[in-house]
């Protein structure tokens, strides 16, 4: 710790850090532009000027820019300095003498960076009396909204989109006073992250255009904390819901999971709330085969005599929904009689995920360590398009290693553009071993494309040569060779990473991740294994439930009534054998959200709430639990499975002293379950209060409630109370900094933009308030290193088939809620069936033309994609983009020239 | 007099061939270093207090002697030839690269030998194109007898040159934002520290020199540091200065005169004085981003030390003369408007602050200046200073600006109240 004193007050502090960074955490209001925690200081918008002065005795002192500032022993600053003060305010005099006059009708007004400055510089007379420059704008795609005659230049946008997650399409042209930031020319927006532009621009040049077709001010929005539903990382987000719609997604801060932001995916992929196929309200199936819309009460009761009349129902839960609605499926049907609705194969590769990563002593890193590792090998994942975040957080890892050479010559870690001078384009080792090319390829030090079985047989290899324990395969010499050189990356780094996953659906993959991470592991305790599983409930599922969906799909007992929790089975397994087991059914109760096909098979459709419209609990791909709030009550209609299922059971067991509320479902859940035993103290319970208030979810600038329903009845109506959670519905209630789980949104006074997560954190870039919210229900145990998976795994990787199926995952496009988006949807690529370019031309099919594909006596016909550097032999399905995505891999395929 | 940069450079403009060149005792410096230590090298251009001709007049030396050294040194090094001569009124370097490239050339290879550089650039403004074409000859011409290339001249010292011909802006002419040119990145300026000696082109240590500095260096080498200081008048500071004086002078042109030479013999001797039925109002000493100086400082020495007391800066030692026929107003609004256009956009005072004094000087010119206009002027000459700014552009514009504004308020003054220019 140094001392360092500012308008003559003392502060210890952490050396190391830039004088900005340092103010802010202290508390001070010193306005800023370029710098960005999460990307560092580059001395551009000259906005955080202060005073320095060479020592006590010095009176007159110099401007100097905190960011630029490195913080040492006695330094001496003043923030309230006359010239320093005066000249912040000329800054902003500046920047304004070109910003148009337009925060009435800016999609930024009211939460913009740039009005924040303006008000806490002072600035606000005009004395620029010649005209403003102006710009044409960009056609960005469907996320992103440009105005460009906004710009104050502060070059954030470009340092993230292009140094941070590594986009190439945007640029600064020209010079002077009209530099401009976008495209060489119109056209979408290439990189996955295109929507943080929305968050880093600090004023209104980009901006969510999704938000734009049905815009709301910030103040008016009713927000509540809640967790991403389109991937297994967990995001952390605040989704906002205006006159019962929801409108728009930001990035909710969590230091250890997303940071600051989001990929586009999640950000971008709410608009399935409002698909026009939701189902509004409960049905019941005809003798016609048509559905009657019924009430609530006429559905629980329908359902409850249903089942009362059942000898055997079984349900079916669902990695889509959340901990409470599975556990309430469970507790309806009884234990035996529920099963986790996820396939064989996945569940059997989780559950091996689980054993690995709470058996063995290799941890599993959050985000943010990853961001820190040194060395990654990727198995089979491609992450850009199945876990986006991480991909992001793997850029930022490459360039772990070659910064190291910035601390040798005393460049701070913060002097962003110092240090991507000093190191230039050079990465720190990446290797990826995948089926075909994938987007990290241009950071990657080496790629291997093999089948999965091969990918495994690497990390065999690579595993036995760290440690001749670990079973030795007998693998080519190309592949050894490569093998060798991974292994001695591994031994050279200080933080090694392994990634794997379920995406190739290769089970060796993941034994052979484990002994790679564990011959690691002894050789240097840091290292860090992460698994990538399919949805945002994956593995809480599996932690939940070890009876399987085959289990019942394929079993010959006679079922009266089966109830599907929020799970469209025909993604799980082929049309026939689900059709063949949803006939065995007397009744399909079918709890969801948007029709799809299994819905369409209900005879008893119950109309669900989505993610945004519940609470419940989340496990994501590294074991956090995580919990995500109802952002606003639906109509009376629509309800949260787990409260369907509540009321269900309540009515089936007709005792009227059955409470459904959350706060019992979580309760008996938790008792459940000893490994869910942390989730009590995952958030406040629902009796939570602060100075007896509820914390609101509406801001309390929150305007027009008198006045929005006034067309139906000129008396406001009583507002929906929630007993369920510490949330208030209105803007009545708590509106300071409640502990980090329950926090709806980031405000502070003078900051109203998404900048004031500073104020919420302990300190810049650090750890919110109280701890970031999520607890880790899975930790990986000290000894026991090196147990090694060696049973027959030769045997496995030399199993030849003629053709080998590999998933093929799309951010847009795979996930079957993320896709009824709209601008999602525009972006998604058409069906196809993926071959190597050597299969087309010995197939003497062309791009564009079809091949018709022969598996387990169905055939598929399908337009080819020629996929790069997929091998010979295999054939890549894009993921949920046509039924025929739920082939499994092991099928044996025939493949021909389909006649046109 | 002794004039070593430019004595043996023809009258008819044309480059000295290597032929020449080696006749005039060319070369022999590389000779005489390669058997050197690179530390004396340096050693000796520090000891003879040659200071950088683009500008700042930092010593060159002492700039060298901040390359890190030795078998922990990074392997690869640079040296870059700044030859991007954007200053307005500037014209010198131009006279050395058309004339006498391989001078340059001798002098580069020196430089990188000192710091231990093994390639090296010169970066040429956009427009020289008959030095872009003297330069390739000479590099040609050094490859071919040795003493580019590997083991020049059968010493273990590899030094490979390469031409870069810039699409120019002012910009490039600024070292960190050439270096980022040089990488093919926007002109942008870089933060300091990290000094380009420490993390330079492509994050390498990187030493730029000016044309005009690296042309000296081979004649310090032969003729050694003492003599080197001997050619100034003015002690403390070595060598001869290339002085250009443009303007309403009768002979308007480019000397090469002893540093210290005062400002009275450079305009009433070599550019023999001002034309009949115009007065000597002012002048710009250096180039366009230095402060006026005017009558009363007629008889200063124009070097480093005395030109920075009498409140201005040596700049690149060419002086621009304003008249009393014309009007300081339009001048400064042309200089303004050139900087502004010439800002990278980096920065903001810079970016949006130049393009509104432009603004303002352009409408006190056209008579619709008002009378808060001198009081943002002057806001913009305290707040456009060094260290307010990224880099040194902005300050370097305000020079002119604010001291016109201290000499000639009388004329802005006059522009306002009368609504209209005195001179049209």
């Amino acid at each position: 710790m140094i001392n360092i004193f500012v308008d003559n007050k003392r502060h210890e502090v952490d050396e190391g850090k830039n004088l900005l960074e340092v103010c802010l955490s202290l508390g001070y209001d010193l306005p800023y532009f370029c710098w960005h925690p999460a990307l560092g200081s580059v001395g551009a918008c000259r906005q955080c000027a202060v005073k320095k002065y060479k020592d006590a005795d010095d009176q007159e002192g110099k401007l100097s820019m905190a960011c630029m500032e490195p913080v040492v022993d006695n330094l001496r600053v003043s923030i309230a300095d006359p010239e320093a003060v005066l000249f912040r305010k000329t800054v902003v005099e500046w920047l304004m003498t070109n910003h148009p006059h337009d925060c009435a009708v800016c999609d930024e007004g009211g939460e913009c960076h740039l009005q924040d400055m303006t008000v806490m510089t002072g600035h606000n007379y005009r004395r620029f009396n010649f005209n403003k420059r102006t710009f044409e704008n960009q056609y960005l795609g469907p996320f992103i909204n440009h105005e460009m005659n906004r710009c104050i230049q502060c070059y954030r946008c470009v340092r993230f989109y292009k140094d941070h997650a590594g986009g190439k399409d945007l640029d600064a042209f020209a010079s002077s006073n009209h530099v401009y930031f976008g495209r060489a020319k119109d056209g979408v927006l290439e990189n996955e992250f295109s929507g943080n532009l929305v968050e880093i621009c600090p004023t209104g040049v980009f901006t969510d255009k999704t938000f734009k077709k049905h815009y709301t001010r910030k103040w008016d929005l009713t927000t509540a904390p809640s967790i991403c539903e389109h991937c297994s990382v967990g995001c952390n987000t605040i989704v906002g819901e205006r006159y019962g719609s929801i409108r728009r997604v930001l990035s909710r801060y969590n230091s250890e999971v997303n940071g600051y932001f989001l990929c586009d995916k999640g950000r971008f992929g709410y608009e399935y709330n409002s698909d026009p196929l939701r189902i509004n309200n409960p049905s019941i199936k005809t003798n016609e085969g048509t559905y009657n819309a019924i009430s609530t009460d006429e559905a629980v009761q329908k359902a409850a005599e249903i089942i009362s009349n059942s000898n055997r129902v079984i349900g079916i839960g669902s990695p889509r929904a959340s901990l409470e609605a599975n556990h309430a499926l469970k507790r309806l049907v009884e234990v035996e009689n529920y099963y986790s609705g996820i396939d064989r194969k996945q569940h059997g590769m989780i559950k091996r995920m689980q054993h690995i990563l709470s058996n063995y002593a290799v941890s599993t890193p959050t985000l943010a360590e990853i961001s820190e590792c040194d060395a990654v090998i990727i198995l089979g994942e491609d992450l850009t398009n199945t876990a986006p975040m991480m991909a992001l957080a793997v850029r930022q890892a490459v360039r772990q290693k070659p910064k190291e050479k910035a601390k040798e010559v005393n460049i701070p870690a913060w002097q962003d553009a110092a240090v991507r001078e000093l190191i230039q384009d050079e990465n720190g080792p990446l290797y990826i071993a995948a089926p075909f090319a994938t987007k990290l390829e241009d950071i990657s030090t080496g790629n291997h494309y093999a089948d999965p079985k091969q990918i495994a047989a690497l990390a065999f290899s690579i595993a036995h040569i760290l440690d001749e324990d670990a079973p030795k395969i007998s693998t080519d010499d190309d592949l050894q060779t490569l093998a060798t050189e991974i292994a001695q990356v591994l031994k050279e780094a200080k933080n090694p990473l392994i990634i794997s996953g379920s995406s190739c659906a290769e089970p060796l993959l993941i034994e052979a991740a484990s002994n790679l991470a564990q011959a690691c592991y002894k050789q240097n305790s840091d290292t860090k294994l992460s698994f990538v599983v399919p949805e945002c409930n994956s593995m809480g599922q599996v932690m939940m439930e070890d009876k399987f969906l085959d289990e019942i799909v394929d079993s010959h007992d006679k079922i009266d009534t089966l109830i599907l929790l929020e799970n469209d089975l025909f993604l799980r397994k082929d049309r026939k054998t689900i059709e063949n087991f949803l006939s065995k059914a007397q009744h399909v109760i079918v709890l969801d959200h948007l029709e799809n096909t299994t819905t369409k098979m209900a005879t008893l459709l119950l109309s669900s709430c989505t993610t945004a419209e519940s609470q419940g609990t989340y496990i994501n791909q590294e074991g956090r639990a995580q919990r995500f709030y109802q952002v606003f009550k639906p109509e009376e209609e629509k309800m949260e499975s787990w409260r369907w299922l509540g009321l269900i059971q309540k009515a089936v067991k007709s005792d009227p002293h059955i409470t459904v509320n959350y706060e019992t479902l979580l309760t008996d859940m938790v008792s459940s379950y000893p490994q869910f035993e942390e989730i009590n103290h995952l958030a406040p319970p629902p009796g939570f209060r602060i100075a007896g208030q509820k914390i609101a979810r509406e801001s309390h600038r929150y305007s027009g409630r008198t006045a929005m329903h006034a067309n139906e009845s000129i008396s406001e109506s009583k507002p929906n109370e929630d007993p369920d959670s510490p949330f208030s519905f209105t803007m009545e209630g708590y509106h300071g900094k409640p502990p980090a789980p329950i926090n709806p949104s980031f405000w502070s006074p003078g900051w109203n933009s998404v900048q004031s997560i500073n104020k919420y954190q302990i300190e810049i870039g650090g750890p919110l308030h109280g701890g970031d919210p999520g607890i880790r229900l899975i930790e990986s145990k000290n000894g026991n290193t090196s147990q090694y998976y060696n049973d027959g795994i030769n045997e496995k990787i030399n199993q030849k088939s003629r053709t080998t199926i590999v998933p093929k995952h799309h951010i847009f496009g795979s996930g079957e809620l993320s896709k009824r988006s709209r601008g999602i949807a525009e972006l998604s690529p058409e069906p196809y069936f993926g071959i190597s370019k050597e299969d087309a031309d010995r197939l003497n099919v062309n791009e564009g033309e079809s091949i018709k594909i022969q598996v387990n006596g169905s055939s598929f016909i399908q337009k080819i994609k020629i996929v790069d550097n997929l091998p010979a032999g295999l054939l890549a399905i894009p993921v949920e983009l046509e039924e025929f995505s739920s082939i499994s891999g092991d099928e044996e395929v025939d493949i021909t020239k389909a006649e046109p | 007099m002794n004039k070593p940069l430019t004595q043996h450079i023809k009258s008819d403009g044309r480059a000295l061939s290597l032929k020449e060149y080696e006749k005039t005792g060319g070369y022999q410096a590389v000779r005489k270093a390669l058997k050197m230590n690179p530390e004396e090298v340096t050693e000796i251009v520090k000891a003879s207090n040659l200071n950088g001709r683009g500008g700042a007049g930092f010593n060159t030396g002492a700039k060298w002697s901040f390359v890190p050294m030795g078998d922990d040194a990074p392997k690869q090094k640079y040296m870059v030839a700044n030859a991007d001569e954007m200053e307005p009124g500037t014209f010198k370097d131009r006279l050395l690269l058309e004339g006498n490239p391989h001078q340059l050339i001798e002098g580069m290879i020196l430089g990188a030998y000192a710091i231990q550089a093994s390639v090296a650039y010169i970066f040429l403004r956009w427009a020289y194109k008959t030095a872009a074409g003297a330069i390739q000859l000479a590099i040609k011409e050094a490859y071919e007898a040795g003493y580019l290339g590997e083991g020049i001249l059968g010493s273990k010292f590899n030094l490979n040159l390469h031409l870069h011909t810039s699409v120019g802006r002012y910009m490039c002419g600024e070292e960190t934002g050439l270096l980022n040119a040089l990488e093919g990145k926007r002109a942008q300026p870089r933060a300091k520290p990290p000094f380009p000696q420490i993390s330079g082109l492509f994050g390498k240590p990187t030493i730029v020199n000016n044309i005009e500095t690296l042309s000296c260096v081979p004649h310090i080498i032969n003729n050694g540091a003492k003599w080197f200081k001997d050619l100034s008048y003015t002690e403390g500071e070595g060598g001869t200065k290339l002085y250009g004086v443009s303007g309403r002078v009768n002979n308007p042109g480019l000397w090469e005169l002893p540093l210290g030479t005062t400002m009275r013999e450079i305009i009433d001797e070599h550019a023999g004085g001002m034309k009949n039925g115009y007065q000597f109002k002012g002048a710009l000493p250096g180039g366009a981003s230095t402060d006026f100086l005017v009558t009363d400082h007629y008889d200063i020495k124009l070097d480093y030390s005395s030109t920075s007391k009498a409140g201005s800066r040596l700049g690149t030692g060419t002086i621009i003369i304003l008249d009393d026929q014309t009007c300081p107003v339009g001048l400064l609004h042309n200089l303004e408007h050139f900087f502004a256009q010439e800002s990278c956009g980096w920065c903001t005072p810079c970016r949006e602050g130049l393009p509104w004094t432009a603004k303002i000087l352009k409408a006190i010119e056209e008579g619709n200046g008002r009378e808060e206009d001198l009081e943002l002027l002057d806001m913009h000459t305290r707040f456009l200073g060094p260290g307010n700014t990224f880099c040194a552009l902005a300050p370097g514009a305000m020079e002119p600006l604010q001291s016109a504004l201290k000499y000639f308020r009388a004329d802005f003054e006059k522009h306002i109240v009368e609504k209209r220019c005195p001179w049209r």
